[in-house]
């Protein structure tokens, strides 16, 4: 238990630095978003300074700092300047689009992984093994932003698929497996992008956890009884070799929001990628700063998953800070 | 030791990769900034060893390019003068390596604009703009991997060395730099600076920043060396004979370092390079008329670009083989530095 509670006590430290910080830099950058209304001759000085009031900038800085962490906690981002509308529900739309992709891409891409990562470590060094190591090399030397590049031309060049959006026009009106073939259509090439993207190191990963166990003994002698391979694979070894496999999922999970933010931009899916782009254009901060913070609250929710994950599935760890 | 030889090949390779980049104006046929009106967004010219009327010729020749009659984006071969391609042409003038005066090019043809990769919207030369927008992105990416690093190094050797409370200080501080998506992170840092900045502000702007993201992770691997380090019985053996900090830094921790360091570098070039390249493809890195691999990149976000001019794609496969090198320099260099480590993954801290 007390591992537990560090763990989660760890979270919150964690969230509270990350909100200081994120909070500092907007306030000590230059350039505010009522700066430039004060440039415009036809807005009167004091309007602005009623705005500025009217939104709490004229405070100083920690009594800021506190209204906005309390109004945080009670699930209140901010108010966007630019959209004229609370922050938290642009968000919320937003972030069920990167979901929707990401959800997608993750578990594509955790399918793929597992199977292929550990054909490649049973037959180690022999044709699979070699066929999936250059692969995954070719794969990990395009970065993301070439990769959306690439199957974005592909969509144009051949216009098999919509390039970029999330539905088609009109598509409400269509009828339901209609809809959801377009959806699909629409979904596969970013999926397809962060699949190509992640793959390769899951790969690279599960192989790498699968070689370390492998060879032990306990397989070995699971083989002599005369288990079936399939059966040792996937019930003996994948237990044994499941420790950094887990740390890796609970950082997918943690990267759900923000691991996808060039594919969105370039494929124009509406997520939160875009809309940060836009909101750091226009100097709308408190998104900017909702936006990091939810990135963020959800990778410390996924290294706190994994953190859970892993003494649920480890006995070692659970034994590790109690008396012996 | 002396290094492997995988690892001396990956050297070399990154190094003439880089002598192409870093000389740039010599292979490049023209001035990057040189535009050329008439002939806008002019596709990729053909090499001919074969003229019209279908005689063979042994140095190859290329065919001015003119738009055709009311078109703005469609060109005709001119079969009526063939251009041969010659070694060693004068051109425009260029500083090799930014000192010496010069004005010879590798490569250019008599009497025509040849553009073997084609021109962007304004006709500058796509292949004179990816060999010198690569000097901008790789000096980025090699800038803000120094600064990461040198950061890294000073603050986890501090944490190491001193201990007690600089150390959780500076360690939990890591951590919160650790936990921000680090591309998040970027952008955050960006939005607040000044938008409007000129190339030159602009290229500082994007190092100090990728910069001072990125020191978290090597600070957090030297405190580790330096912590087993400073506890080796010939440190403690100098420190009896009255050795003082700075010396016993200097000489016998801090170059227990290097291979770490070494390691991480190149990991993080490729990774900073690309921080670079997404920041100004985002518009906000280094901006026009400079070029960078980002924002050559930049106008395959416009629609009419990406389903026309195929070339303007380029810049990212420039990337690619860049990538390839430090990926296997870095692979190269820890299995050097530790050898029993034949597993390594390859990927640490790639995304």
């Amino acid at each position: 238990m007390r591992y537990l509670v560090r763990r989660i006590a760890h979270v919150v430290v964690l969230l509270f630095g990350v909100s200081l910080l994120t909070f500092l830099f907007t306030a000590l950058a230059p350039g505010k978003y009522f700066d430039e209304m004060r440039l415009d001759p036809q807005i009167a000085p004091s309007r602005v300074a009623a705005l500025r009031a009217e939104y709490g900038l004229d405070r100083p800085l920690p009594v800021r700092y506190a209204r906005w962490a309390g109004a945080v906690l009670r699930g209140s981002l901010g108010y966007s300047f630019a959209y004229n509308a609370p922050v938290s529900s642009l968000l919320r739309v937003r972030a069920r689009n990167t979901l929707a992709l990401a959800i997608t891409s993750t578990l594509m891409a955790w399918g793929l992984a597992l199977p292929l990562g550990i054909w490649s470590a049973e037959r180690e060094g022999r044709w699979p093994d070699q066929l999936i190591t250059v692969a995954t090399g070719a794969l990990l030397i395009l970065p993301d932003l070439v990769l959306a590049l690439g199957l974005l031309l592909f969509a144009v060049r051949t216009g098999w698929f919509p390039a970029g959006g999330m539905a088609s026009v009109g598509a409400e009106s269509l009828p339901w497996a209609a809809r959801m073939r377009d959806a699909a259509l629409h979904l596969a090439l970013p999926a397809l992008a962060l699949v190509l993207s992640t793959c390769p190191m899951l790969i690279r990963h599960v192989r790498a956890a699968f070689l370390e166990v492998l060879d032990s003994g306990f397989l070995r002698a699971a083989q002599a009884h005369g288990i079936p391979r399939r059966r040792i694979l996937f019930r003996y070894a994948l237990r044994a070799a499941a420790n950094p496999l887990i740390s890796l999922f609970g950082f997918s999970l943690g990267t759900l929001l923000s691991g996808s933010l060039i594919v969105e931009v370039v494929m124009s899916w509406p997520g939160l990628g875009p809309m940060l782009l836009e909101a750091i254009l226009a100097r709308d901060l408190h998104v900017v700063i909702g936006g990091v913070l939810l990135s963020t609250v959800l990778l410390a929710c996924g290294n706190l998953a994994a953190d859970l994950l892993l003494y649920w599935a480890d006995p070692r760890i659970r034994t590790e800070g109690a008396p012996s | 030791m002396s290094a492997p030889r995988s690892l001396r090949v990956w050297i070399f390779a990154l190094a003439g990769m880089h002598a192409v980049i870093a000389c740039a104006g010599f292979f490049a046929p023209y001035d990057p900034a040189e535009q050329d009106r008439e002939r806008p967004y002019a596709p990729p010219a053909k090499i001919h060893f074969r003229d019209a009327r279908g005689e063979f010729h042994a140095r190859p020749f290329v065919y001015p390019m003119h738009l055709r009659e009311g078109a703005f984006d469609q060109y005709a071969e001119d079969t009526a003068k063939p251009a041969a391609i010659r070694w060693f042409v004068a051109g425009a003038r260029y500083h090799l390596l930014g000192i010496v005066p010069c004005r010879v090019h590798l490569f250019g043809a008599d009497g025509a604009r040849v553009s073997l990769a084609g021109t962007d919207g304004y006709g500058r030369d796509m292949l004179s703009r990816l060999l010198y927008g690569g000097q901008i992105s790789l000096l980025a990416g090699l800038l803000a991997t120094a600064l990461a690093l040198l950061a890294g190094l000073l603050i986890g050797a501090a944490a190491g060395y001193v201990g007690g409370w600089t150390d959780e200080i500076l360690m939990r501080l890591a951590e919160l730099f650790l936990a921000l998506p680090w591309l998040y992170l970027l952008f955050a840092l960006r939005a607040f600076l000044p938008l409007a900045v000129t190339p030159l502000e602009a290229f500082f702007l994007v190092v100090v920043v990728i910069g001072v993201v990125g020191w978290a992770r090597p600070a957090r691997l030297v405190r580790g060396v330096v912590l087993s380090a400073k506890e080796r019985d010939y440190v403690r053996a100098a420190r009896g004979f009255g050795a003082s900090n700075g010396y016993l830094l200097r000489r016998h921790i801090l170059p227990q370092t290097s291979s770490v360091l070494l390691t991480q570098a190149a990991i993080l070039v490729p990774q900073y390079v690309l921080a670079e390249v997404t920041l100004s493809f985002l518009g906000l890195g280094v901006p026009e008329p400079a070029p960078s691999w980002g924002n050559l990149l930049a106008s395959m976000q416009q629609y009419s670009v990406l389903t026309s001019y195929w070339w303007m794609a380029l810049p990212a496969l420039a990337l690619t083989p860049f990538f390839l090198g430090y990926l296997g320099l870095a692979s190269a260099l820890q299995r050097w530095a530790d050898p029993s480590n034949m597993k390594a993954v390859g990927t640490e801290g790639w995304r």
